[in-house]
């Protein structure tokens, strides 16, 4: 992996479908070459570790604690909706989900 | 320069305790200064001047009745537009919260609000804190004053300019990789970032879950003492926070000694890639804590090395995953498509397309990539894999000294447009000093450690997690033996700035 770590805009393409956000070919084409370089300097993490050493997703070790499952103060439904694009029958107001079909 | 201007936040608080001037006479006076100044620094995206003058007037009008007060009741304070407070916008100087007005309030500003200081704005930052120079901010420039020409560092740039400018006395920031100590560094001032979990980061905008800690800074090690103070406990809205009761931090800064004290050089961070005038700094701090009867040895912490690989990983990684909540559907900007079908895909994709810039669209590709199957093992597991290394061998470290020290950052405050578009692994170079702290999910500061070339250089000091005492029971007499010594930092700055 690491002699093939170069993106290409094709790649970026389908990421970026991933993470929905529209991109120009320009922008395809210079986040491209931005990765490559980004991952051609960070793909030796995998040289170094092996299957001995336990990953870390936290940096402290907490357990899990659970809080009693009370009722208390919430956002009013004017308050939830005040920010937002659009809103309707105390409901928020978005675009076609499904397609026609 | 206003008298109250130059005073640190404990001499204010002082003042304040004993009644030699009131809250609305030094908040006005730091307003007034934001005003003459904030052409020049751009350390604001907003400010708060009525709702700061309003708390000015009910802490005065409290003490006058004679309530008990918290002791920094009446300091101002400038809190990083990544603090979310309600019915005050808050941006992450992104288009995409432009004009979000948050309906919900934050714990760091219930915290600051309890206590009745004064809050004067929001102060900019690198786009959701991801960039080290505040040059990612959709709301404007902030200027290093030091210089004007040069970044004032980043991502809470603005916080550091707003201390260095003489805008505030304090301000509270956040810290991801280094967000906190760098720009404390390169304006002279000192920024905190505490053990991860010291305080809450209910209702401060997410960048990087298990990276991200709200810091505290000031223009002395005390003056960020007292705001850490304030900040920390235990919160139930943030499950990640410590149940650990909190340590009289200024006591510690104040009354502590480097005599006996063992300080440990990182042998990785020092040396190639460090600039001259910083290495040379870095040497004359250790010098006089020698001289001031800390004992100095090398260390080797072997797999910081590798710990900028992976938090290259693991950071845009949990970007990726918690920047997909700007849907333009709920809250924030919602941009429809130019041409084609409107469907809530193609408007979520022409919203981010419009609403986030160029740093923040590259590292929610890449952490996309990096979590996408069939490189998920190899990058984000491996990645983690390397934190568990860097927590063991700080671990280990810590077996032989009580604190481990390094320069911050390996230059001074870069000139503007330093960056290079097609390497920004260049740039990324200049968190290496702090990610590690991140990624072990211990704390770290850095106070200055005398100029290179007329610009500020920073010296930090790491601790094991959950023992900020032993870092700030270190930079406190570190920061006396240095001023005793001759180099007062601030001095400069305010002389400097007396125009």
């Amino acid at each position: 992996m690491t002699e093939s770590s170069a993106i290409t805009p094709e790649q970026v393409a389908h990421l970026a479908s991933l993470s929905r956000i529209a991109m120009s070919e320009d922008e395809l084409a210079a986040l491209a070459g931005g990765l490559s370089t980004i991952l051609e300097n960070v793909a030796r993490v995998n040289e170094v570790v092996g299957d001995d050493v336990p990953a870390t997703s936290h940096p402290i070790a907490l357990s899990n604690v659970l809080r009693p499952d009370e009722v208390g103060a919430t956002l009013t439904s004017e308050q939830a909706l005040a920010a937002a694009p659009a809103a309707a029958d105390d409901k928020f107001l978005v675009p076609q989900i499904l397609g026609e079909e | 320069m206003s008298e109250f201007i130059a005073k640190s936040a404990l001499e204010l608080a002082a003042g304040l305790t004993s009644g030699e001037f009131s809250s609305v006479e030094v908040t006005q006076a730091h307003l007034d200064r934001i005003r003459d100044t904030e052409e020049d620094f751009g350390s604001f995206i907003t400010v708060t001047d009525d709702l700061a003058l309003a708390t000015a007037k009910d802490v005065d009008d409290r003490r006058s009745r004679g309530e008990d007060l918290h002791a920094l009741a009446g300091v101002p304070v400038a809190l990083k537009d990544l603090v979310v407070t309600e019915g005050v916008r808050t941006t992450a100087a992104s288009k995409i919260l432009e004009n979000w007005v948050p309906p919900y309030e934050s714990t760091v500003h219930l915290k600051v609000k309890a206590a009745g200081l004064p809050v004067l704005g929001k102060t900019n930052l690198d786009e959701f804190a991801m960039g080290s120079t505040t040059e990612h901010s959709a709301f404007g420039t902030t200027r290093n004053p030091w210089n004007l020409e040069h970044v004032p560092g980043g991502s809470s740039g603005g916080a550091a300019a707003a201390l260095a400018g003489f805008q505030a006395p304090l301000s509270v920031g956040t810290d991801t990789g280094g967000s906190v100590r760098q720009p404390a560094a390169f304006t002279g001032t000192v920024g905190v970032k505490p053990t991860y979990g010291s305080i809450s980061r209910y209702g401060i905008i997410a960048m990087a879950s298990s990276l991200d800690q709200v810091g505290p800074m000031g223009r002395s090690v005390a003056d960020a003492a007292a705001l850490h103070m304030l900040l920390a406990g235990h919160d139930p809205l943030d499950s990640t926070s410590l149940p650990d009761p909190v340590d009289d931090f200024v006591a510690l800064a104040q009354n502590g000694t480097l005599k006996g004290k063992k300080l440990g050089v990182i042998k990785q961070l020092i040396g190639e890639g460090y600039d001259a005038g910083v290495r040379d700094a870095f040497t004359a701090v250790l010098d006089v804590a020698a001289a001031a009867g800390a004992e100095i040895i090398e260390v080797d912490v072997p797999s910081i090395s590798y710990a900028l690989d992976a938090y290259y990983l693991i950071m845009p990684s949990e970007v990726s995953s918690n920047l997909a909540r700007y849907d333009g559907m709920r809250y924030g900007l919602r941009v429809e498509p130019t041409e084609g079908p409107v469907t809530a895909e193609t408007v979520m994709a022409a919203t981010r397309a419009a609403g986030f810039g160029a740093e923040v669209k590259r590292r929610i590709i890449l952490g996309t990539y990096a979590l996408s199957a069939g490189y998920y093992d190899a990058y984000y597991g491996s990645a983690q894999k390397i934190r568990t290394l860097v927590q063991r061998d700080f671990a280990k470290a810590f077996e032989t000294v009580d604190v481990l020290v390094s320069p911050t950052a390996p230059t001074t405050a870069l000139k503007f447009g330093a960056e290079s578009a097609s390497d920004p692994m260049a740039l990324y170079l200049g968190d290496v000093a702090t990610l590690p702290a991140n990624l072990a999910g211990i704390p770290g500061l850095s106070l200055p450690a005398g100029l290179a070339d007329g610009l500020p250089v920073g010296f930090q000091v790491l601790a094991p997690a959950r023992e900020d005492r032993r870092m700030y029971a270190v930079a406190g007499p570190l920061e006396a033996a240095l001023e005793a010594a001759g180099s007062r930092v601030l001095d400069t700055l305010a002389e400097g700035l007396t125009k």
